[in-house]
């Protein structure tokens, strides 16, 4: 490879504090949106990863993911990981293609910590936000070829955290439009029916254990309507992936917490079952 | 105006500008400690860093003229991020970088009519202390591996002699802390007595042994001060509780705190170790004593206080090699 030897050289001329931007100057193939696509359809091509939900409460913010990847009906992967802690104050969860997705977060993470190194200081949220949106909209070509990658992306700002919504959470389209979200936000197929569950439950001055068990919920409902959800799965303890941000930074939720919310949950329903 | 010049005699001009200004700025030491790697730089400014991370388990050094170090360092960052997110990032190690800065600042050397006047150091933490690799690499390239400690920097075979006189090994990190300090300030004191160098002018950070991912944190003024052992006139304010003893992980917050949960999305092998240490005795020693020998002489004539920063002169940039 050649850009690996040369490497310090082009290092030398780089300047900014953008990793993507240097890659695409030092070694352009390694971008995700920067390769030539056969101008066909690719749907049903790569796994696609389905439903994040997101909520903040009074500490900070919660997202959760559930752990299926589908292609057309074909249940892919049933333990794939979907939301990840992108640097110590923010997460991101990913639906659609999941190929593209999870090397759009992993360089992703590499920006922002590229960034805290070189200048000694982290960007502002809105920053990763924005910085975020640019990846999305240098993968329209693809998205238009059925490759589409959503992200939800939340956080909390040290620097300048309001204290009445410490969290906060920002939504995606394909052509790299950020949105805020105000409370709560679901993407991907099952996000309908989370969006609905969390609606009943969620408030914003509720503690993390309530938090964290709405989104066990909020995907548990989206897994019954949504062939491309995956729910708890017993057998195979297999539960959601659930990341938690506060001033204190990311943490992924205990296995232990959510596997007890979902307990909970399934407990719950067995008692009372939802026939429809 | 042509006139001939030996080769050997550019060489010398260079070597002799790049000792100048090298000993003209402050010192910087690096040692490895029971917990890691300890890195102290004195330093008057808190805005033109001499310290920093570079990966999960690097972190880098200079000492020398700011704006050149400056663009080793962030060159650095950006190879050892590339070379880590298009293979792994146990793929990164020290001696790569090392071996890349000793190719960059060489062909600068050769190629350049003014060389870079820095020194560096790369340093990587191993999973023990004799995991630990220090690498000094001087401004014509050459790369020394050098074991336990390194002092850059003006006068620096003075304080390296000092320094190996006083290290023992596998210290603490109060002891090391102390000794950097006793042997940064062993130098520039008047009629050659030792100097104090109060806390709040020293940069200090560390590679953390302990730490999953990214090892590289500093060290804030206060919890420097807290560290240090009290000078005795210090002894007479008992108001302070003792925090010197406490362990430093309990002592010190990193301002930017990156919490061991911030794990790299897609890691292939979670329970792997988070570095590996280099056993294998390869190295790539270039002529170690042909530039060190020289050292000491040049800096008799400069003053030993002056902090190096950038004449107007040099201020539209540092020079980029035009072929490395």
């Amino acid at each position: 490879m050649s850009h690996q030897i040369s490497g310090l050289s082009v290092a030398f001329r780089a300047t900014g504090s953008s990793f993507s931007d240097f890659l695409a100057d030092a070694a352009p193939d390694l971008l995700p949106g920067r390769r030539a696509l056969p101008p066909t359809m690719a749907t049903d091509l790569a796994p696609t990863a389905t439903t994040i939900v997101a909520a903040s409460y009074a500490g900070g913010v919660v997202m959760g993911g559930d752990r299926r990847a589908t292609m057309g009906n074909y249940i892919a992967q049933r333990d794939i990981q979907k939301v990840y802690a992108s640097d110590a104050f923010s997460v991101v969860g990913i639906a659609g293609s999941a190929g593209i997705a999870i090397e759009m977060v992993r360089l992703f993470s590499v920006e922002l910590e590229h960034y805290e190194k070189i200048e000694g200081t982290s960007l502002s949220l809105d920053g990763k936000a924005n910085r975020l949106a640019t990846m999305i909209r240098g993968n329209l070509g693809a998205a238009m070829q059925g490759l589409a990658v959503v992200p939800l992306f939340a956080g909390v700002d040290p620097e300048s955290a309001d204290p009445t919504r410490p969290g906060r959470i920002f939504s995606y389209d394909v052509t790299g439009g950020v949105y805020e979200e105000y409370g709560f936000h679901a993407i991907g197929s099952g996000s309908v029916f989370a969006k609905g569950a969390l609606k009943k439950v969620w408030a914003p001055d509720r503690d993390r254990a309530a938090t964290v068990r709405a989104i066990v919920e909020s995907l548990y409902d989206a897994a019954e309507d949504d062939s491309a959800t995956g729910g708890p799965d017993l057998v195979r303890r297999l539960f959601p992936i659930l990341y938690d941000v506060t001033a204190a930074g990311a943490e992924r939720v205990p296995d232990a917490e959510v596997v007890q919310a979902a307990e909970t949950v399934i407990a719950e329903r067995t008692v009372a079952p939802r026939i429809d | 105006m042509p006139y001939y010049a030996s080769v050997e005699q550019i060489m010398r001009d260079r070597s002799e500008l790049a000792r100048k200004g090298i000993a003209r700025g402050r010192s910087v030491a690096v040692l490895s400690y029971a917990g890691g790697v300890l890195f102290m730089a004195e330093t008057s400014s808190t805005a033109l860093r001499k310290v920093s991370e570079i990966y999960d388990r690097i972190g880098f050094a200079a000492v020398g003229r700011y704006s050149e170090f400056d663009n080793l360092r962030t060159a650095g960052i950006r190879l050892a991020d590339m070379r880590g997110y298009s293979y792994d990032r146990r793929d990164v190690s020290g001696r790569q970088l090392a071996n890349s800065y000793a190719h960059a600042l060489n062909s600068i050397f050769t190629e350049q009519q003014k060389p870079f006047e820095v020194e560096i150091c790369v340093a990587e933490v191993g999973a023990t202390q004799e995991g630990d690799q220090l690498y000094r690499i001087t401004y014509d390239g050459t790369i020394v591996p050098e074991p336990n400690f390194l002092v850059m920097g003006g006068q620096a075979e003075a304080m390296t002699q000092t320094l190996r006189e006083l290290y023992q090994p596998g210290p603490s990190l109060e002891d090391a802390l102390a000794l950097g300090v006793r042997v940064l300030g062993s130098i520039g004191g008047a009629n050659g007595a030792p100097r104090e160098i109060p806390a709040d002018q020293l940069e200090v950070a560390v590679l953390d042994r302990t730490r999953l991912q990214r090892a590289f944190r500093r060290i804030p003024t206060a919890a420097v001060t807290d560290l240090l052992p009290r000078p005795p006139a210090a002894a007479a304010t008992p108001d302070e509780p003792a925090t010197a003893e406490e362990p430093i992980a309990d002592a010190v917050e990193l301002p930017t705190a990156v919490p061991d949960v911030a794990v790299p999305p897609p890691d292939p092998s979670p329970g792997t170790p988070p570095a590996m240490p280099h056993t294998e005795a390869e190295t790539t020693v270039a002529e170690p004593e042909e530039a060190r020998t020289t050292e000491a002489d040049t800096t008799a004539d400069e003053p030993a206080e002056v902090e190096t920063t950038d004449a107007p002169a040099s201020e539209s940039g540092p020079e980029k090699p035009s072929t490395a």
